[in-house]
């Protein structure tokens, strides 16, 4: 039997984490390769140790046709130059992947040391009300966790993936430390001081925090696209499901969070739910719902 | 449901919605290469309301206001415009039209007052088009989403605009945003009018208040209720229907023309970029 190596004695336990608020060029590769390279300096400069950009940073979210276009594999050059420019800062960043088999997925890549360690390729593509995802995006098939040299174990979900339940309690399973969310999250709701969707990604931060006993990050985007209003508010809550850092609404910014990764301990012996999960028992309860759903 | 419940679901929050709105103004602009606007401005609360955000957006000398009257329309939209243009600073362009369509309308004396109206609405929008390129800068919009809805609006003219900051907001909500604004109090109180001709009203010609029908469409139209639970919340059938079938009818004005389909990728179909392609 292997343990993977979870060792805090031998880790830095206190990170420095940039959220990338940006508002790319819509299906400008070349462009917002040269923005998440300022950001990349930026954030070295104040001694980050990780940089968040948002779901499909280096293309825009409305591709629609241009799709196959704007579409590269993660070994392609733009993504080298990148990296490259991040030295030892790790980096999550989005953009349209196409496969061998010529399928374009919205994905996600977390790299360190220069070197892609994990790709997420989003499972749930929105298509109803002003989405259209599904159209032009295949659909990932795994929610997987993955180790880091740094921060622990790591899940991504991007945007739309956050809002469902069960890729939250895989990844409770799977006993994250950091749980990451690109988001291209549009604004609905005008009632109150922040548009409506704002308040559903501090619910689901702050329940996912706790509940997961992780560290959650959020980075959304700002800017327009054919009138849709991307709202920003990146957050980083730690695992009492409280706000650490908390990035403006609407305007680009570059927010640097303190992550204390001792905080997971601390709070996981107050409510040691992941402990207590009773794994084989969800198991066996979602094995009856299928046979019953699905099994003649 | 009381009726209070209904009227909540317009509610906004008007630092909020301003925020937005400037920044879309000046996004929009600068991405098209333009720093500069160019509105109609009629003295209504509407195209006041477009005023007051683009000032805001783009400094008032970035905005040019143009008042385009003829010869029926009233003093109080000459004076309103003005205040509007005094208290924000922009500039402000007078260019009547009655000497084109009068010109016209003598070929055609027995034209009804309708297609007076609506050559009226098209004439001020070449003007505005005009003037946006000797002014170097994109048209503002002022068709609320009331109008857009009820397609109580002239396709091609005063509906025409490259960039519309308020087409998602219902006429009842744009009067919490003016006077968050500042737009003067007399606009505000001013009963609804598009000026063309001699004692026209909005809601007379409609035939029900923007008060009554902003309730009933933001549950028809964003809420999505049906017909059955419309009337249950006490909206009366009649109403229901009628402004159904409106909305309906007029949605060909919401659109591009119709294009018949008969290569393998055809506009608006499946020739599908965003707008804002590539910036």
């Amino acid at each position: 039997m292997s343990f993977p190596n979870r060792s805090l004695t031998s880790r830095p336990t206190v990170h420095r984490i940039a959220l990338a608020q940006i508002a790319p060029f819509l299906a400008d590769r070349q462009r917002n390769v040269g923005l998440h390279i300022e950001q990349i300096k930026a954030a070295r400069a104040q001694d980050a140790d990780l940089i968040v950009f948002p779901e499909l940073s280096l293309t825009g979210y409305f591709v629609r046709d241009m799709v196959p276009d704007v579409a590269i594999m993660p070994d392609a050059p733009d993504i080298r130059e990148i990296l490259d420019a991040a030295g030892p800062m790790a980096v999550v960043l989005g953009f349209v992947e196409e496969s061998p088999q010529h399928r374009f997925y919205n994905t996600a890549l977390y790299a360190e040391g220069g070197r892609v360690v994990h790709l997420h390729r989003k499972v749930y593509l929105p298509t109803y009300g002003l989405f259209d995802e599904q159209r032009y995006f295949a659909a990932g098939e795994r929610f997987l966790a993955f180790e880091t040299a740094r921060f622990g174990r790591m899940g991504i979900l991007i945007c739309e993936d956050f809002w469902h339940l069960s890729a939250a309690a895989i990844m409770q399973a799977e006993e994250i430390d950091v749980l990451i969310c690109p988001a291209n999250s549009p604004g609905r709701g005008i009632e109150g001081p922040r548009v409506r969707t704002a308040e559903t990604y501090e619910h689901l931060s702050k329940a996912y925090a706790q509940l997961l006993g992780a560290v959650v990050i959020v980075v959304n985007r700002v800017g327009f696209e054919d009138g849709l209003c991307f709202w920003g508010g990146s957050s980083v809550t730690g695992p009492d499901g409280r706000t650490i850092a908390q990035a403006p609404q609407l305007d680009e910014s570059l927010t640097l969070a303190t992550v204390d990764a001792a905080d997971l301990r601390r709070q996981r012996l107050i409510t040691p739910l992941a402990r207590d999960e009773r794994l084989l028992l969800t198991i066996e309860e979602l094995n009856r719902i299928k046979r019953n759903r699905y099994d003649c | 449901m009381t009726a209070d419940t209904r009227t909540n679901n317009l509610i906004i929050n008007a630092d909020l919605v301003t925020a937005i709105l400037t920044r879309f103004i000046r996004t929009e602009i600068r991405r098209a290469g333009f720093e500069r606007a160019v509105m109609g401005l009629s003295g209504g609360i509407d195209s006041s309301v477009v005023t007051f955000l683009a000032a805001q957006a783009l400094g008032p000398e970035n905005v040019l206001a143009v008042t385009i009257p003829y010869k029926t329309s009233s003093d109080a939209t000459t004076r309103d415009a003005q205040a509007v243009v005094d208290q924000l600073g922009v500039r402000t362009i007078e260019v009547p039209i009655t000497g084109q369509i009068d010109a016209y309308f003598a070929q055609f004396p027995d034209a009804s007052r309708m297609r007076l109206a609506n050559k009226c609405a098209r004439e001020r929008m070449t003007v505005l088009y005009d003037q946006s390129a000797a002014f170097n800068a994109l048209v503002l919009g002022t068709s609320n989403k009331s109008e857009l809805l009820l397609g109580y609006g002239t396709q091609f003219g005063d509906m025409a605009s490259a960039i519309n900051p308020i087409g998602d907001l219902y006429k009842t909500q744009l009067y919490p945003l003016a006077a968050h604004l500042g737009v003067p109090g007399d606009i505000l109180a001013k009963t609804p009018t598009g000026d063309l001709w001699v004692g026209q009203t909005d809601e007379g010609e409609l035939g029900f208040t923007y008060a009554e029908v902003d309730r009933l469409m933001v549950l028809m139209v964003d809420r999505r209720w049906r017909r059955a639970e419309l009337i249950q919340a006490g909206f009366a059938a009649e109403f229901v229907d009628r402004v159904a079938m409106l909305i309906r009818r007029n949605h060909y004005k919401r659109r591009m023309p119709v294009i018949a389909k008969l290569s393998p990728r055809t506009m608006d179909r499946d020739f599908r970029y965003a707008r804002d392609w590539g910036t």
